[in-house]
Formats: structure tokens, sequence, C-alpha cells
């Protein structure tokens, strides 16, 4: 029996996989391929204070071993997510956090106000890493300052668990990382997507709407396995690693560089059950490892 | 309904003309019902560039021998490597997905094609006469040399075609087509599935002479069920996801 539990700074995981947000829906619509109550959490779509449309389409390109999207925060707004989808989903054996994100510094701390009232969640992921919004979202999260002022906001009306998501499309993700420590984060989440862009040679026109998008999946792992391995050794609050995890092994490797819990994103589009499986390719390799405790492999690295 | 992700066995891959080719796969298992314009997510291996799963029409359905029959048209490198599939392999799909079109109030109903837009429509045509109908089609192709399984579609309905080159039934698009230039309003409905040209042409016509459409759409897509938002089409109500709350819409609600 490996123990698989993990005290996330306060946060209880029963296991290190959570689901990303914008991957995972509201959850429900995995309930045919996974049992949610296997997951050590589940985080469901970016939650704005008012309904949002979205970008137009096209949202999505397909790239080598990875996607772009542009889907632009398309949400019903946290109104209807408190009234409608919450009652559906909040007897889930497992941690449900809403990720958080919004225009203005007000939004989003108006958003995590109304979250901050729902018993059964635990945590928000606050979203300061969105590329494909043209105000607020990624604007926040590649300056120290913007960063830094958007978390202190949030942390003044948010008393749960405050997990913040960073972009990866900055100079020194350290220092960011830092800025939003200080400012009372619990916990870290990285990477969002990478800025990408593709054009069809044939027509010449981009091939998503709003040109740029963010790129996610394997593409991407490197660079994310990188930049949590630079953060995990720089913060002291734990970190929840993401990017192209596809499968146990990509895991692990997360959790070896620093991560004490990661999240399974693009990969559920390829299989539905991805999470599942993940979880079921990690508790193999610890058997086979013999390792007895998930938290010995955080930041187990040997160099 | 629920989802499922699957292993089928290839039981059979047969070129149909330059450019689709149809793979029929088998279930261990007893197939759940599926409903017209349904459609499966398919797993490529192998293929260097692709990523993602591919979305594809169930173009007909056996329950007795647990058999599913997908029309694949060759769009890029996914769809070429898939090709490649032989007898025995296992080919990986997420199914069924989507609405499905509404059933008919009578016989006075219209099956349009256009292209690979034909592959939901042996099944939909099927289906309905199952339920006592008599459906009419109208298919529409480059030319005589594209015109796939007539014999086939035969079988489910009277079937009338177009060419543009007029090699085969009448000159022209399905547009043109006397069926639906002269009497379209000899029918209730119309059912259609093809380039997003000819179903806001059709749709918009179908309006204008008060005759309802229901089209199939086919936006990229990535998850398939819901969760990436990516497929989304405009419509009266907002943004709506081609593969749950669709891709059957009513002409008049979306907004082309």
């Amino acid at each position: 029996m490996v123990k698989l539990d993990i005290d996330f700074n306060g946060l209880k995981l029963k296991n290190p996989i959570l689901t990303a947000s914008g991957t995972f829906g509201y959850g429900t619509e995995f309930s045919d391929f996974v049992d949610l109550n296997r997951l050590g959490g589940f985080i469901v779509k970016g939650t704005t204070l008012n309904p949002r449309e979205g970008n137009l389409y096209p949202r999505m390109a397909e790239t080598p071993s990875g996607m772009l999207n542009a889907v632009g925060l398309q949400n019903k707004g946290v109104g209807v997510f408190c009234e409608e989808i919450y009652p559906r989903i909040k007897d889930t054996n497992s941690n449900i956090l809403v990720n958080v994100s919004g225009s203005t510094i007000k939004e989003y701390v108006a958003t995590a106000e109304k979250i901050n009232e729902l018993e059964n969640i635990p945590a928000i992921e606050l979203n300061i890493s969105c590329p494909n919004v043209k105000e607020g979202g990624m604007a926040f999260g590649t300056s120290c300052a913007s960063a830094e002022e958007v978390v202190k906001e949030v942390r003044k009306v948010y008393k749960k668990h405050l997990m913040v998501k960073l972009s990866p499309n900055v100079t020194d993700i350290v220092s960011i990382a830092k800025a939003v420590e200080g400012e009372g984060a619990d916990s870290l989440s990285l990477v969002n997507t990478l800025l990408g862009m593709a054009i069809d040679t044939k027509t010449r026109k981009p091939k998503l709407s709003t040109i740029t998008g963010g790129l996610s999946g394997p593409a991407i792992k490197p660079v994310a396995l990188r930049m949590v391995w630079q953060v995990a050794n720089a913060v002291k609050v734990p970190v929840c690693g993401l990017g192209g995890i596809m499968n146990g092994e990509d895991a692990i490797e997360f959790l070896l560089a620093g991560a004490s819990a990661v999240q399974v994103g693009t990969a559920n589009f390829i299989n539905p059950d991805a999470s599942i499986i993940i979880l079921e390719e990690i508790e193999k390799y610890c058997i086979s490892n013999g390792i007895k405790d998930i938290n010995d492999l955080v930041g187990a690295m040997e160099v | 309904m629920k989802k499922q992700a699957k292993d089928f066995i290839i039981i059979k891959n047969i070129r149909l003309n330059a450019d689709y080719y149809m793979l029929k796969l088998q279930s261990e298992e007893a197939l759940p019902l599926i409903l017209p314009a349904q459609f499966a997510e398919v797993k490529i291996e192998g293929a260097k560039n692709t990523f993602l799963r591919r979305p594809i029409s169930i173009h007909d359905v056996n329950y007795e021998l647990n058999t599913i029959s997908l029309l694949v048209r060759i769009a890029g490198e996914g769809t070429k490597k898939l090709e490649e599939i032989k007898s025995g392999d296992i080919l990986n799909i997420v199914y069924p997905l989507g609405n499905s079109y509404s059933m008919p109030d009578n016989d006075k109903i219209l099956l349009v094609g256009g292209g690979i837009g034909v592959a939901p429509l042996l099944y939909t045509a099927k289906y309905f006469m199952q339920f006592g109908f008599n459906p009419t089609l109208l298919l529409g192709y480059r030319d005589k040399y594209c015109i796939i399984r007539n014999d086939k579609f035969a079988k489910y309905g009277n079937v009338f075609y177009t060419t543009e080159d007029g090699s085969f039934g009448e000159k022209g698009n399905v547009l043109n087509h006397s069926l639906l230039k002269d009497n379209i309003k000899t029918f209730d409905k119309i059912y259609a599935c093809g380039p997003e040209s000819m179903l806001k042409a059709l749709g918009k016509y179908a309006i204008k002479n008060n005759v309802e459409c229901e089209v199939s759409l086919e936006n990229l897509m990535a998850c398939g069920i819901g969760a990436c938002l990516c497929c989304v089409q405009n419509t009266n109500e907002g943004h709506k996801c081609v593969c749950t709350e669709g891709p059957v819409f009513n002409a008049k609600d979306i907004i082309w």
C-alpha cells in the first residue's frame, strides 16, 4: 500500500492528481469516464464575475504534440456557478477548486468573495495568467507589481486556500512567484499556456480568430518542468505542476522537480480517463520502486 | 446516454474513391443506442504531428454484429495515417457523442448531403425507415467518380444526385436540383450535412420557404465532450458547443 495523500499547505489531497481548469469542464462532463471521487481534486473552468461569451471561432489549432487555444474564458459567470452548477457537484468526495479570473481587480475580488461563501469549495485557483483575454488575465501575472496587487486584494476577502496560477510568458518566473507568495498565496500552480500562434499557409490567415493563443500539451512539458523546478526551489509554499502531463512518468518528473501535486490538462481531451490512468501509473511506479510515501518523491531529483 | 471510450477491432478498411475510405469496426460488447448524426472521436496512433482525436460521424450501425462504419475523408496527416490501419488492429473511439436529428413527423422529409456530409445520412435514413418513414435523399458530389455506396443509400430511400460537372444526376450543387429549386415546399423538414457554405445557403433557402431545416455541423473540435469549448457555433442563444449541444442545430438558430 502506497501512501498517496498529501497535505498541500492545509488542503488535504487524497492523491497528487488534480485536473486542470478549462480541460475538465465542471467535472460532470467526465463522469461517464472518471470516478470523480478518486481524484485528489478537480479545478473547474475559469469563472468570472459576469458571463462571458469568449472569443470567436476558430479557437483551436492543433500543433505538433500540442494545441493552441483561444477560448477566452467563456463561462456563465459566478452567479450561475453558485446557483446552478455548485449544487450539482458539491457532494463529490474530492476537492473542488474554482479557477477565478477577471478583467479588473474588483472583478477578481468580487468573484473570490462569492466563492468564499461556498462551503464545499476549499480553495480557489487565482488565474492571473490567461493569455486569451484582451483585459486582465495574463496582464496581471506578467509583472511583479500587478501580480502582488491582485493577490493582496483577493487575500483580504478570500479566507480559504488561495492557489495562484502563474504564467510562463515572463522573463523571470521566480520573481513573480516570490512576489505572489509574499502577498499570502497558500500555493502556486504553474504553468498556464505558452503564448503561441499558427498560420494557414493556403489562406494566409491565422488559425485562431485572436491570432495568438495558448499552447498546451506535451510540446510545453520541458519548459513547464524547468519552471516548476526553479520556483519550487525558491518558495516555501507548495507548488502544483502542470504542462503537458500525459502519463504517470510525466507526473513523476514534476514531483521530482519539486511539485507536491500535479494537474492533468490537455491529456483529458485525448483520453477522458487520463487522470485516473495517470494516478494508477504513479501508484505502480511507487510500488515497483519501493516508495512507500508519495511525499518522498517531492523534490527528490538527484543532481 | 452514457458515453464510452472503447477499443474496437477493425474488420474492414476499404478505399471508396480518391479521397474517401470506410472503416468497419467491431466491438466485443453490445453497442449502445446510437442516434442519427451522432459521432465518434477516433484516436489515431503513430501520426508524427497530430495529437488530438478526430471527430468522425457514424455512417452505419449493425446492432446484431456490434459493428459501426465510419466514412472518412482524407483531410490531413491524421486521416491519412488512420487509413493505414489493418483488419485485426485495434481502434479506440469515444462514442456516441452529440445530439441527433429530430424524429420526422411524416414522410415529407428530405435528407441533403454534400461531399463527405453524406456520411451520417445513411444511418439517418435507415433509422428513420425503422420507424416507418420513407425518406427522400439528395446527395451532391463533385463528379460521378466521387459517388460512393449508391446501392446502399438506395436501400433506405428515394435517392437523387447532383454533380458539379453534370456527369451524374442533375448538374450543379444540391441547391440547383429541381427537388429544392422547384419543389422545396413539398417537404416539411430537411436534414442536412455538408460544407458550411452549402448548409448556410440551404438553411437560408429553407427558412425563406418556411421549411424546417436541421443542419449537422463539423466545427474543429478537441475534446468532443463539452469540456474544451473550442468547437463553438454562434447561435441566437450565444456560443454553443457543436460536440454536445450539436452537431445538429435548427438552421434558424444559427448566426452564420
